[in-house]
């Protein structure tokens, strides 16, 4: 399969949606286009496993290199091991889902579409790119759209959301472009492959590391960079946090593997102990500030602090498990983040508001609704059955590996934190969908055939790592195994 | 040797043919300005056109002018600005009383902007740039019924003798310390331990960094800009200011090689002080005009990153940067010169809502301004990531750093603009503006160029092919 269609086919919809004319024609596009992206990245999938089945064991598979910018070793070159496909997948998976979602978007229906459109070729253009300038030109189109999805579509104070979001994230991509230089000129070369092959001087590493780490780190919510996340989910259309934080979180983590750490592995040792520490402070700080929220989309932004936490804790200690488990992690927080913000998005179009306080008793009326709000916050807390449990555990079992007394401190404190989230988790469900009605919300309908659709595209993902998880570890684990064998594994404990 | 005379001298003849036969127009019997202008626009097309053919390598009147490839393609990027600065005026020429002298002046301007880049000598360099620099102070002071037009004129005129003063007396010494005056001997003679040729140099540094308005000879630059007429302000931030660059590109790689050790530093504490004070005095404008002189003044700073590099890389992205300058920051004073002349409206907060009412016009600023930003997909991002990887190939990785981090903050000012036509409610938003055909086409090819000229590599690659490096 040509990969570039991974690119083109979003492209391609986001200019059909130009030509459109109305909200039928411009939603029926829309939807068409995701559909087909979402069977394009199935299919690679399957093309996947045929290929890897033969038994082609080269680390990337697909692979399209071809000149972009001679004088400047600028290539366009793409290809994609188990970790891309299944950040491809879960792309494919909430885009799909967040079109359904926004199927009622009156207002300005066709910029709505077509920047949703935008955001996700930036997304799967990032994930696919073997070459550093493709890379972060895909991470910046990441962007853009989001400042203007927020900032035109948005709620509350959206203005100052999608401006900070914006600088955040914007400073982020500078520090990766100063992390990046560094590499370039020091192999010159922008090749990801070619990079890997070459040893790049140890204080070099150490100096540039920090760069490229913490520019991925911001869009990974990183603390203390983590300040745009409420915000910018709070103040998002629920499309747009759907996307922020299922594609566009997981473009930092993704990055921080696939850059920072694959490239500079020397330096990656050398920071370990700071990158678990800041992970360890955002997982319990996220979750002990998820308590005392009461908007229920800052408590998913928050508790989206506190799990992304995982996925950089899960790289920091540098065992061939702990990367498994915080790629999956991604997948798994992604969909279930996605699902959550779905049923908040929905919540909130029939009662207009998102206060804890004033819900309750939803399960009467939205049944379904209702439903997979629970199910996201027990995928959440990390119920065995789904995807956060296989996931979480996955994360502590390779930390576990890491024989340092003090990073075995830090694991078990980050495992104590599932107790804060299932409070939080369990008060917000409890207190909405159970307890009490509101007698004002006794009329309300429960959800439409798109918002049906929505989550149970989300949710087929969830139950399906829960209950299998060995078919996306299959998927995960030789690449894993891969990156671990460039980056070297700490000696694993027995 | 006539032949030769003809084609090596091609585009400085074609613009003094149009230049007589604007003098013939004027003559003949009166015709509508809007005849005038189609006219116009025409020729300045054929001009641009006539441009791609026939370069060759070679020199002219006893080695004081000298033209190659690379020359030929900076002056059809001026030529192709000149064009659409044309086109984009249509609205605001339509109902001017003086079309002609208008374009007698531009072109006259334009004229000596390609002496300059062709000289070899610099005696040429200054009547080069005199002749583009006297002119233009008369076109800044075409809103002839606006009092602050003459005012900015005015100010024009007396900080360009001020800086023409400061280049002469360079000029001076230079010639007094290496008794050569032309380019190729000079660099056999200028040396880098010598005070005064360091003091030389230094004056004559300056000469060029006033017209191109680096800190800390930037300050005359916003009064200039607000004060013209928008189609003079976009000629003065991008045609003037792209000429000057070019020659001092050339003119550092070639003539002052032996000072590179005393330009580098220089130049790279200068391009930073330029970004940083460029950009923290665009935070806080209101007025457009005011808004994109400081905007450009940050943009001449990353320039100079690039030019801080001194190789063949530094000087291919210098010229890419600046035809992409020319698309980004024409496209943005296209629709504030359409809108300025239809309602007369040139403030940041007359712009709110404007997505509205304009949507096809808000949508082409906001490229532009992505552009200007440095935002994939647009062709700005691929420039300053250029000119910046070309300034960090002498490993100032901190000094780069800073750099990237001034995008951060040039990135509030301009998302400061598209938040106000998007996102902010207006009770009375600029009205629904009619496009002229001109300038409809002057702002397809602006954005055509933005997109265009990043992705497709070829264009970087012709121009890298030209370049030279120290």
């Amino acid at each position: 399969m040509n990969l570039s269609l991974l690119i083109l086919l979003p492209l391609v919809t986001a200019v059909v949606v130009l030509f459109c004319k109305g909200l039928k024609q411009v939603r029926a596009v829309a939807l068409i286009g995701s559909l087909i992206q979402l069977a394009a990245a199935c299919w690679l999938l399957v093309l996947y496993w045929n290929e890897r089945g033969a038994g082609n064991a080269s680390p990337m598979l697909f692979e399209l290199n071809y000149t972009w910018f001679k004088p400047l070793q600028i290539n366009y070159h793409i290809g994609v091991d188990g970790i891309s496909i299944a950040m491809i997948l879960l792309t494919a998976s909430v885009v799909v889902a967040g079109i359904l979602v926004s199927w009622t978007m009156e207002k300005l229906s066709k910029e709505f579409f077509f920047l949703l459109l935008l955001l996700s070729m930036g997304a799967y253009g990032f994930f696919i790119s073997l070459d550093l300038f493709t890379l972060f030109f895909f991470l910046e189109i990441a962007v853009i759209p989001k400042f203007l999805l927020i900032g035109i579509w948005g709620s509350g104070k959206k203005e100052y959301s999608a401006m900070k979001l914006a600088l955040m994230l914007m400073a982020g991509s500078a520090l990766v472009f100063v992390g990046l230089m560094g590499v370039y000129y020091n192999t010159h070369s922008f090749d990801i492959m070619q990079i890997s092959q070459m040893k790049i001087p140890v204080e070099v590493q150490n100096f540039f590391f920090p760069f490229a780490f913490v520019g991925f780190g911001i869009f990974a919510a990183l603390f203390p960079f983590h300040t745009w996340v409420p915000d910018g989910h709070a103040s998002a259309p629920t499309a747009a946090s759907m996307f922020l934080a299922g594609i566009s979180m997981k473009l930092g983590g993704y990055g921080c593997l696939r850059v920072a750490t694959f490239l500079m592995p020397d330096a990656a040792h050398h920071y370990a102990w700071v990158i678990i520490l800041l992970a360890t402070i955002a997982i319990i700080y996220g979750a002990f500030a998820t308590m005392m929220q009461t908007d229920l989309k800052y408590i998913n932004a928050y508790s989206s602090v506190s799990h992304c936490g995982f996925v950089i804790l899960g790289i920091g200690m540098l065992t061939e498990t702990s990367i498994n488990g915080a790629v999956l992690q991604m997948v798994s927080h992604g969909l279930m983040t996605a699902l959550f913000f779905a049923a908040i998005g929905m919540i909130y179009s029939r009662t207009h508001t998102r206060m804890v306080a004033q819900l309750g008793g939803l399960l009467k009326v939205m049944p379904f609704i209702s439903t997979i709000f629970v199910i996201a916050g027990l995928c959440s807390l990390g119920l065995p059955g789904f995807s956060g449990f296989v996931a979480e555990m996955t994360v502590f079992m390779g930390s576990w590996q890491n024989p340092d007394a003090w990073y075995r401190l830090a694991t078990i404190l980050a495992c104590a934190s599932i107790v804060v989230t299932a409070v939080y988790i369990l008060r917000a469900a409890g207190k909405t969908v159970m307890g009490p009605m509101n007698e004002t919300y006794a009329a309300l309908t429960d959800a439409t055939w798109n918002e049906k659709l929505a989550a149970v595209i989300l949710m087929i993902g969830i139950v399906a790592i829960g209950i299998a998880p060995f078919l996306i570890n299959r998927l995960i684990n030789p690449s894993a195994a891969n990156i671990m064998k460039q980056v070297g594994s700490v000696v694993i404990a027995k | 040797m006539v032949t030769d005379f003809l084609i090596l001298l091609k585009q400085e003849l074609v613009v003094t043919v149009l230049i007589f036969l604007l003098f013939i127009i004027k003559l003949g019997k009166d015709r509508t300005n809007e005849t005038i202008l189609n006219l116009v626009n025409v020729l300045l097309l054929l001009n641009f056109a006539a441009g791609f053919f026939g370069c060759k390598e070679g020199m002219l009147f006893n080695e004081m002018f000298r033209t190659n490839p690379l020359v030929a393609l900076e002056k059809n990027i001026l030529n192709l600005a000149v064009w659409i600065i044309s086109m984009q005026s249509y609205a605001w020429l339509r109902t001017h009383k003086h079309v002609i002298e208008f374009y007698v002046l531009l072109l006259s301007t334009l004229l000596g902007m390609f002496f300059m880049i062709s000289s070899n000598n610099l005696l040429m360099f200054y009547l080069g740039l005199e002749l583009s620099t006297i002119p233009l102070a008369a076109a800044v002071n075409f809103d002839l019924a606006k009092r602050q037009s003459s005012e900015a004129a005015f100010k024009m005129i007396i900080s360009s003798a001020f800086s023409s003063a400061l280049l002469l007396f360079g000029i001076s010494l230079v010639y007094g310390v290496t008794g050569a005056i032309g380019y190729t001997e000079l660099s056999a003679h200028l040396l880098a331990r010598d005070p005064l040729h360091i003091f030389a140099f230094i004056l004559l540094i300056s000469g060029f960094l006033f017209k191109i308005s680096a800190v800390p000879f930037h300050l005359w630059t916003a009064d200039v800009y607000e004060g013209a007429p928008v189609a003079v302000t976009a000629y003065l931030s991008v045609v003037s200011k792209a000429a000057v660059l070019f020659v001092f590109v050339s003119v550092l790689y070639t003539v002052f090689k032996p000072l590179q050790s005393a330009w580098y530093n220089l130049l790279f504490i200068l391009s930073l002080l330029t970004i940083i004070i460029g950009n923290l005095f665009a935070l806080r404008q209101n007025n457009l005009k005011r808004f994109l002189a400081f905007s450009s003044i940050a943009q001449v700073g990353f320039i100079m990153v690039g030019i801080s590099a001194g190789s063949q890389q530094g000087m291919a992205s210098v010229v890419y940067f600046i035809l992409i300058y020319v698309f980004s920051n024409l496209a943005a004073f296209g629709v504030i010169s359409l809108i300025s002349a239809v309602t007369g409206k040139e403030n940041i907060s007359d712009y709110k809502a404007l997505y509205t009412t304009n949507p096809l016009l808000t949508w082409i600023l906001t490229i532009a301004l992505f552009s200007l930003a440095g935002v994939p997909p647009t062709a700005g991002f691929f420039g300053k990531f250029f000119l910046l990887i070309a300034g960090a190939a002498k490993g100032n990785y901190w000094l780069i750093g800073i750099a990237a981090l001034n995008m951060v903050v040039s990135f509030y000012y301009y998302l400061r603009l598209v938040k106000a036509m998007f996102m902010d409610t207006n009770e009375d938003p600029i009205a629904a503006v009619t496009i002229p055909a001109w300038s409809k086409l002057a702002l397809y090819i602006c954005v055509t160029g933005i997109v265009v000229t990043g992705l497709l590599s070829c264009i970087y690659d012709h121009i890298f092919s030209f370049s030279f490096g120290l």
